[in-house]
């Protein structure tokens, strides 16, 4: 069959591909332009304003290692945000992977009565809207304790992680043959030196698409950071929510540039894994 | 076998955990509460109120059904459209032409983008001062940002359907891309020698091949707009409302007995969601035993 697009179909790819690619444009000259009125489509000059004003560039003159060093020291919002992102959506992965790995192996591998009911239960949370347990978890937290507290947010997080990184090494585990581990352990090798040598190896390519999309699932989420931290665990998606609500574009822009940042680069290092096959792309619908 | 299902006891019981407290207990809590019983406040009495206020009530009636009437337009609209345009860049972009690493680059970029970063391009691009309303005014189009029509931040949802049809066309489109990949070429090929022209082809033998990943994909990105706060927050108007920033209100409200009404609402955005579910679950179901 020929493998030719008819120059009107390619000439709507294109315009497609450039309409798609249309905001991302749109926030790079936001974030590095000066006073970009309109009707301007080029903007007249170019600035760091931005990135001074967010007080993630150090002020002109100042811009060496010592003046990086410290303005971040400094702690403003911006790195306040950034270092709670980072954080709470390492800690989450690598505790829902943690917990996931015997589970999954157990519904990956083996047959045993109420397993559907259990995975109808564990994947439940990614069908339902989070704003239907989070008000009622929000009440819950304040008598317990953990609202407004960091470890009260990686708590939540854990629920739209967990049955998403379940699913994706269940996958990988229905794909697994645990015969190996048994000729390791007839060869002499203990259960730590099977699983460090044997298991491991085998599912790590799968394991760390799962734990780079569940550090993105964390990295994104707004209304359950927001709700359970109670305002005071700052995270990059409540920052750019508050700026974009107070309307300054450049602003907005350059932060809106550090949040996807991670994104786009996961993106470019998973491209060859991320397929509708994996149940790793399920979980980007919840983004 | 008994050490066996002791490891699966153990094995599972973390996760359920987590989910069964958190999730399940949230959603407990919040049914309880949507029924008045709020011990915080001293109420301990049970009663439908908050639903017959949410639905009925003169104060919110009016916002209720427009914004459901609003969830439902958005949710069906956007889920259509981003389909039908990631269904026509994978059928294109699995042909070789020039830069087509590129162009299939940029349609899967919207899928780790969080749906935030899309609200707020939406903005940048459609505004009234944007992207496009500057590019329509340089070649003498429009002379005024407001010649312009309202695309965000309009009463009709058009933003918030902008913003889904970016985002959830990624996911719709690496979905499909597997698809087509995995079918090959070889049902088409067929078709074609026996007579089958462009049309024919598409209708009688990509679609049905492509319809049930399709539909699935469908419901995970239904069931998502409809029950999303982010989106409709940064690009909504105050009335008409979708019901997941009605419900934030309802629960951010000062007054504590605007609190159930909160509830209410969002064990209502739950239950439609479950219902289309179950739908799904019994067509496919029934679909899967006629074949």
């Amino acid at each position: 069959m020929d493998n030719n697009l008819k120059k009107s179909n390619i000439y709507a790819i294109y315009f497609g591909s450039f309409i798609l690619i249309l905001p991302l444009i749109a926030f790079f000259i936001n974030a590095f332009s000066f006073r970009w009125f309109y009707p301007q489509l080029i903007p007249k000059e170019l600035s760091l304003q931005a990135w001074v004003r967010l007080k993630l560039i150090p002020k002109e003159g100042f811009r060496t290692l010592d003046g990086f060093i410290d303005l971040w020291l400094s702690n403003p919002t911006i790195i306040k945000a950034l270092v709670n992102s980072v954080t709470i959506g390492i800690i989450v992965t690598i505790v829902s992977i943690i917990i996931a790995l015997p589970a999954a192996r157990v519904l990956g591998l083996l047959n045993f009565r109420f397993k559907k009911i259990i995975i109808f239960i564990m994947v439940s949370p990614t069908i339902l809207p989070p704003i239907a347990f989070v008000l009622g978890l929000n009440i819950n937290f304040i008598t317990w304790g953990f609202s407004g507290s960091f470890w009260g947010v990686c708590l939540v997080h854990l629920v739209p992680i967990m049955p998403y990184v379940v699913l994706t090494m269940t996958g990988i585990f229905a794909n697994y043959n645990p015969d190996f581990e048994h000729q390791a352990r007839t060869l002499g090798a203990n259960k730590f030196r099977t699983f460090y040598l044997i298991t491991l190896p085998a599912i790590a390519p799968g394991m760390v698409v799962a734990a780079l999309f569940a550090f993105l699932v964390s990295w994104s989420q707004y209304l359950l950071t927001f709700l359970i931290g109670a305002g005071k665990i700052m995270t990059l998606p409540l920052l750019v929510f508050s700026t974009a609500s107070s309307g300054n574009p450049a602003l907005t822009a350059a932060i809106s540039i550090v949040f996807i940042f991670p994104a786009i680069v996961i993106l470019f290092f998973t491209s060859k894994f991320v397929s509708g096959d994996s149940s790793a792309t399920s979980g980007f619908g919840k983004l | 076998m008994g050490g066996d299902r002791l490891k699966i006891v153990l094995s599972l019981t973390p996760p359920l955990l987590i989910i069964g407290t958190l999730f399940f207990g949230g959603i407990l809590y919040g049914f309880l509460q949507s029924l008045g019983y709020q011990p915080a406040i001293g109420k301990y009495d049970i009663n439908f109120d908050a639903y017959y206020n949410v639905m009925f009530s003169e104060r919110y009636a009016k916002l209720f059904w427009t914004g459901l009437g609003l969830n439902l337009w958005v949710s069906f609209v956007s889920t259509f459209l981003a389909a039908a345009f990631a269904l026509f860049g994978a059928l294109a972009i699995r042909k070789t032409f020039f830069a087509k690493k590129i162009c299939n680059f940029i349609f899967s970029l919207n899928l780790p983008m969080p749906h935030l970063v899309v609200a707020v391009g939406m903005i940048f691009v459609f505004s009234q001062s944007g992207l496009l309303a500057r590019f329509f005014t340089q070649i003498g189009f429009i002379s005024s940002p407001s010649d312009f029509p309202i695309l965000v931040k309009d009463k009709y949802g058009l933003g918030i359907i902008l913003a889904y049809i970016w985002k959830e066309a990624a996911f719709f489109f690496i979905i499909l891309m597997s698809v087509l990949q995995s079918l090959g070429e070889n049902f088409e090929e067929l078709a074609q020698s026996l007579g089958a022209n462009k049309w024919q082809r598409f209708r009688y033998v990509i679609l049905p091949l492509v319809m049930p990943n399709l539909f699935s994909a469908s419901i995970i990105v239904f069931a998502f707009s409809f029950g999303a706060y982010e989106v409709p927050a940064i690009l909504g108007v105050n009335y008409p409302q979708m019901l997941p920033v009605m419900a934030f209100e309802f629960f951010l409200n000062p007054d504590l007995n605007a609190r159930s009404e909160g509830m209410a609402l969002s064990m209502i955005i739950a239950l439609i969601v479950m219902i289309l579910v179950v739908i799904y679950f019994r067509l496919t179901q029934s679909k899967i035993r006629k074949d």
